[in-house]
């Protein structure tokens, strides 16, 4: 069984029809790259999966490992293994860090019927995950993203990517906003993360970011559909030739 | 749908049955006519067995309001109120003179149990851990006064106060017992002609605390009323009047609550705080009054004065309230910062579901040199509510050196309700300093999926963001009632969210 399938999705925001039967088969182990122009529906697909409010799925289905997606609360989704990393991750002044850590990893584990971390044990392990990422200490007191600069904010995400341990982690333009040395640190932290049974679809409008983490497969997508798919090759591809060549097609 | 709008329907069925204290207790209640007239209040004053000057005091305040029309500047609507129709003191009917606890109608002591306040002299709160470090929950003790509708139902750990010399009594029995403090004290705050509220409750005023602590004493636990209008049409008006002597320091909490009732019910009452030099008083409200039910029906009018005269120098007078409950809020308490160095704090959070509306801020009032004061105000409105903070700064022209911080944050949950900000700043001496910051905010779409894709159910979600949000003011409560406060605050968001 595919651990994530995406069939022939049409979703629409308000009278718009943003994806328009949109397909695409995840298997544990595999990274999967999407790329594709502004506008074609790259963040919209990870918010559906991911389950936020406000966009109308009016064909298709979106399985996870066999079950309708569609029909969970994101809460649902998040404990069943469905990890989200932000383009933009939000604010939350006065929660410090440690403790939306925390929280969050209980109510998963609520949700799955696993019995809640005692604190010494959570704490070492977002000590251990901290340390990988070179998150220091004191970030984990402050509040969640509040002041954080854009790579600690794509370390934050990535923290607890690891913390959470999902099946299927969506990452979402992780390389906006980001230097050179702040997207290698982040890339590690992915690529420490990937595992036989873990898969990653990888969001990104820019090649840069697949030098890092290298995906299995690469998929183009323009104006709501995929449009071409292929090996890691066709990334390289399109950063000579542009997404112009793919507008006739769509 | 989306969530915004989820919410909104959501805070549309919000039930009655969310109101937890909202039991009434069956007890039989000595009532003065209903009705207010020169006759009510002697009838009051002779129940109370009070001195003549009491009544006299009573009685030019009565006149006093006679000539007086109720203020309608604050951001509140409600019908005009009958005050021919509201009883103005209801008493459990005693059945003997109490000599202790247990002579106390057991209807009402289990009132108090439902309520969760220990009236017997238990000294454990339950279910709450030692501060790390700090004494554990075992030695901390509290003592309560408990107001039933108009009267004083009982005051614990009076002896042990006593050894400390605290006097920590019902103001009925102060009157009596304390008539040279009484005298010195009452209304040097909150003056008989104050408005229109005040003046009310102080000619109808039927019990309330009385706490005087001598000088250089610290007071060796934390005080506390429960007020609590059982009654039907009765109106509470309770008077409370603290005197720290200098070098002394009191922290002083109260609570309260009432019963379901379709009918409006007014509160009216009236506190006072004397810090003389060198002392230190710390006020805490959590204010629990019935709503009101979803369609806006009922519900406690919340109309009461308070402040605090830093009279002394390098005194120190804090207030810090969670606002829940009433229909209607109209509350600032404030301080009048009169001896040089003196300080003054206001720390408050105001919560406003369903159909709530709140008026609520602080007046700084700077006299005396190099006085300073500080404002946080988190006001949260939710449903179809208004919440207005409303807030005076003034520096005295004599009031070189004053400082005054204000921050005065907003948060709205849902689009059909509404957060407004009133400052009014006014310095009369070059020197002073006066910084104002505010912010409105709205818990958004995204910060709810942020928080659910992590796996926090919507009203876990709005709960985390909501305790961040206050954190700052919920540290200034004494610790036991902090947890009350914070399980308070997500009871009173409950639904709040679909």
């Amino acid at each position: 069984m595919s651990l994530l399938e995406v069939k022939d999705l049409k979703v629409r925001v308000e009278d718009n029809e943003i994806l328009h039967g949109l397909t695409l088969t995840v298997n544990p182990g595999e990274v999967h790259a999407i790329m594709g122009p502004n506008g074609s529906g790259k963040s919209t697909l990870s918010h559906v999966i991911a389950g936020k409010p406000g966009y109308e799925v009016t064909d298709g289905q979106i399985l996870f490992k066999g079950e309708d997606l569609l029909e969970m609360e994101p809460d649902e989704r998040a404990a069943k293994g469905v990890f989200l990393a932000f383009q933009y991750p939000v604010e939350i002044p006065g929660v410090a860090t440690m403790n939306f850590l925390r929280t969050a990893l209980n109510a998963q584990r609520k949700e799955r019927g696993e019995s809640e971390f005692s604190t010494p044990d959570f704490l070492k392990k977002v000590r251990e995950v901290a340390k990988s990422l070179n998150i220091p200490q004191d970030m984990l007191k402050r509040g969640v993203n509040v002041g954080f600069s854009g790579g600690e904010k794509k370390r934050n995400e990535i923290l607890q990517m690891a913390l959470f341990e999902p099946a299927v982690c969506i990452l979402d333009e992780m390389d906006s906003g980001l230097d050179i040395d702040a997207l290698r640190i982040a890339a590690d932290g992915v690529n420490a993360l990937r595992s036989p049974d873990r898969a990653m679809v990888v969001i990104t409008h820019y090649q840069r970011l697949l030098n890092y983490i290298v995906p299995d497969f690469v998929h183009v997508m323009s104006k709501g559909r995929v449009v071409k798919s292929g090996g890691k090759d066709l990334a390289l591809e399109l950063e000579a030739s542009g997404y112009t060549q793919f507008e006739d097609a769509a | 749908m989306p969530a915004v709008q989820e919410t909104v329907e959501r805070v549309r069925r919000i039930d009655v049955d969310q109101y937890r204290y909202g039991f009434e207790t069956l007890i039989e209640s000595d009532k003065a006519p209903k009705g207010l007239s020169e006759d009510t209040v002697r009838f009051i004053s002779a129940k109370k067995n009070e001195p003549a000057w009491m009544l006299e005091w009573r009685l030019e305040a009565y006149r006093r309001w006679l000539t007086m029309t109720e203020p309608t500047w604050a951001r509140v609507n409600y019908p005009k109120i009958d005050y021919q129709d509201i009883y103005y003191y209801a008493a459990p009917k005693p059945k003997k003179t109490l000599s202790s606890i247990d002579e106390i109608d057991p209807e009402i002591l289990k009132t108090y149990e439902k309520l969760g306040i220990p009236l017997r002299e238990v000294a454990i709160l339950e279910g709450v851990e030692p501060p790390p470090g700090g004494e554990p929950s075992a030695n901390r003790k509290i003592a309560v006064d408990a107001v039933f509708d108009s009267v004083s139902v009982a005051t614990t750990f009076q002896k042990e106060l006593k050894a400390a010399g605290v006097i920590f009594m019902p103001i009925s029995e102060a009157i009596r017992e304390h008539p040279e403090l009484v005298k010195k004290y009452l209304g040097t705050v909150v003056p008989t002609s104050d408005n229109y509220f005040a003046t009310l409750n102080s000619a109808v005023f039927s019990d309330g605390s009385f706490v005087y602590v001598p000088p250089g004493v610290r007071c060796p636990m934390e005080l506390s009323t429960y007020f609590r209008i059982n009654e039907r049409n009765t109106g509470q008006f309770e008077r409370t009047l603290i005197i720290a002597d200098k070098g002394s320091y009191v922290s002083y909490l109260e609570g309260c609550t009432a019963p379901q009732r379709d009918e409006n019910q007014l509160h009216a009452a009236v506190v006072e705080l004397v810090a003389l030099d060198d002392a230190e008083i710390k006020y805490s409200t959590v204010q629990n009054w019935y709503p009101g039910n979803s369609e806006g029906l009922g519900g406690i009018y919340n109309f009461v004065t308070k402040r605090g005269d830093c009279r002394g120098n390098h005194s120190k007078i804090s207030w810090t309230q969670v606002e829940t409950g009433s229909a209607i809020t109209w509350k600032y308490p404030s301080c009048i910062l009169r001896g040089d160095n003196s300080r003054g704090e206001f720390y408050s959070i105001a919560i406003s579901n369903g159909h709530q509306q709140v008026d609520s801020g602080t007046k700084m009032l700077h006299l005396g040199k190099n006085t300073s004061s500080r404002i946080i105000s988190k006001g949260i409105a939710a449903g179809v509510s208004q919440n207005t903070y409303r807030g005076l700064v003034t520096a005295h022209r004599k009031a070189t050196g004053a400082r005054n911080y204000t921050a005065c944050d907003s948060l709205l949950i849902g689009d059909k309700c509404g957060a407004h900000t009133v400052p009014y700043v006014e310095a009369k001496n070059s020197s002073a300093t006066f910084e104002h910051e505010a912010t409105t905010s709205k818990i958004s779409e995204d910060v709810l999926f942020y928080c659910t894709q992590r796996g926090l159910s919507q009203e876990e979600a709005v709960g985390l963001v909501v305790n961040g949000f206050v954190k700052d003011v919920l540290q200034q409560l004494p610790m036991e009632f902090a947890v009350e406060a914070q399980k308070l605050i997500s009871i009173s968001l409950e639904g709040s969210v679909g």
